[in-house]
């Protein structure tokens, strides 16, 4: 039997570890997909097992948490977001994985103009930063670098929201590479979902440390649980 | 109506709604002082839970509420503590009808060496009610009410001290619902029972509360959280944070409370 304080302890770690997986899952899909190189990519799509296993390892440690501890305040807000973050975080791996798939599956790279055009490094660091925020944010307990992605995921937006036009027009003119323009659409819209659950998650970890619920939360005030 | 009228009226409704009321209330053992002022609104039809550490001094502030307290040596108080607004503690109330008012029901089942009959009967066999009739139809509802009366109903007649834990507790409960009280205070009333008599007797309360105001002391937090409406946290003679039940398990206010409830202190 395990006391609360060493078990949430564990949870944190692993929650921890389950981060640093994603984060770098997600770096090694961006620069094959940068330099198509094939064997990174093929590395990605092999360390999907390692998230999916440590998905599971976290939901099943953080149900016998409840179970074994009958968590309130705090520590249940803590394992609710955990679980939540868990599943946020496997989906970002579940979109690493699917962008290295596409580089496994097309030949050629992508021309570097029109990644410029679309402003496509930008978005990928812009959504890593992301990343390194909540990861931080959950690793010292500072709501306040979570709520620094609510902004930084505008960028994405735009960069998504821009995106069709271009490639619209590049379609047009060079019509043979309309497969490669959709695969890049695509991934585009993968990064943008990236940086949705980003936000989700940045959402439960102000839930765990201040009690504050953002999730549909219009624009005019926070609105606490409980009373 | 004019306007003082129905100005005191829509008052004295809002002031109904709380059952039990006290007021910067303190108590003293001789030179121990073991409740530092508190100040405390118990609504009407709601279960109460009052948690913190041994000798928080939420069992005294219990007891205070049908001057149990009265017969502890050197007791002594300060502060109101009102029952629909009137004050318990004035010299011209009659503490026996104030504990027909308000119930007790204590850590060990305690049933009279008698039948269950008797048990249930006691309270209005001493208030001079002889009826056979309406003692019989009383104790059946009273038993009912604690969902009783289906496994004894062929043995009134039996010693209630043949009867399981679980099963002396309900009947405990049971005598004092049969006289009609309109508060009961329970004192760990489930502490020394088994889980599955704990969860008999907490339907119990969660169904009892349409019907009666119930303030529990409770050591364990999970009880506490699955049937209060508010809590109150005490520790060491004060009243730390006092809010809906929900509130206090989720997020609290205070620090204090979220080392107790959360088992971090105490």
């Amino acid at each position: 039997m395990m006391n609360l304080e060493d078990h949430r302890e564990i949870l944190n770690q692993s929650g921890l570890e389950m981060f640093q997986l994603v984060r770098k899952q997600f770096i090694k899909s961006k620069e094959a997909f940068l330099t198509h190189d094939n064997d990174l990519a093929e590395e990605v799509l092999h360390t999907e097992n390692r998230v999916n296993g440590m998905d599971l390892k976290i939901d099943r440690d953080c149900e016998r948490f409840i179970a074994l501890h009958n968590p309130v305040a705090g520590d249940l807000r803590f394992v609710l977001a955990l679980r939540k973050i868990n599943f946020d975080l496997e989906r970002i791996g579940d979109h690493a994985y699917g962008i290295s798939s596409y580089i496994v599956e097309v030949d050629t790279p992508v021309d570097q103009d029109v990644l410029d055009k679309l402003e496509f490094e930008e978005m990928y660091k812009a959504a890593l930063s992301m990343l390194d925020d909540i990861r931080d944010a959950y690793k010292t307990g500072n709501a306040k670098k979570a709520r620094k992605v609510f902004k930084k995921d505008k960028t994405l937006n735009k960069i998504n929201l821009n995106s069709f036009g271009v490639i619209s027009e590049e379609v047009q003119k060079d019509p043979k590479l309309i497969d490669q323009y959709l695969l890049l659409f695509s991934v585009i819209k993968k990064i943008e979902r990236v940086g949705d659950l980003i936000t989700n998650i940045a959402e439960e970890i102000i839930f765990y440390l201040e009690a504050e619920v953002l999730k549909h939360r219009k624009k005019k005030g926070p609105s606490k649980p409980g009373m | 109506m004019s306007k003082e009228n129905s100005e005191s009226i829509i008052e004295s409704s809002i002031k109904r709604k709380y059952k039990l009321q006290a007021k910067d209330v303190k108590v003293w053992y001789g030179d121990f002082m073991a409740i530092k002022g508190v100040s405390m609104d118990i609504k009407a039809n709601k279960v109460t839970a009052f948690i913190g550490p041994s000798g928080c001094g939420k069992s005294t502030f219990l007891r205070l509420f049908n001057r149990m307290n009265d017969y502890v040596d050197d007791f002594k108080m300060g502060g109101d503590i009102n029952i629909d607004d009137k004050d318990i503690y004035d010299k011209n109330i009659n503490v026996e009808l104030l504990r027909k008012q308000v119930g007790m029901v204590f850590q060990k089942p305690n049933p009279f060496p008698k039948s269950i009959f008797e048990n249930v009967a006691y309270g209005l066999k001493i208030q001079g009610l002889k009826d056979k009739e309406f003692l019989q139809e009383r104790v059946e509802t009273s038993l009912k009410q604690v969902a009783l009366w289906e496994e004894v109903k062929n043995d009134l007649n039996k010693s209630a001290l043949a009867l399981s834990g679980g099963q002396q507790q309900r009947l405990c409960i049971a005598r004092t619902l049969a006289v009609e009280p309109s508060i009961i205070l329970m004192d760990e009333p489930t502490s020394a029972l088994d889980p599955i008599s704990t969860a008999k007797i907490e339907q119990l309360i969660y169904k009892l509360k349409d019907k009666y105001t119930i303030v529990i002391v409770t050591h364990n937090m999970q009880q506490a959280s699955r049937i209060s409406d508010n809590t109150a946290f005490f520790y060491m003679g004060e009243l730390i944070e006092y809010d809906k039940t929900n509130k206090i398990f989720t997020n609290p206010e205070k620090k204090q409370t979220e080392n107790y409830i959360t088992g971090r202190f105490g």
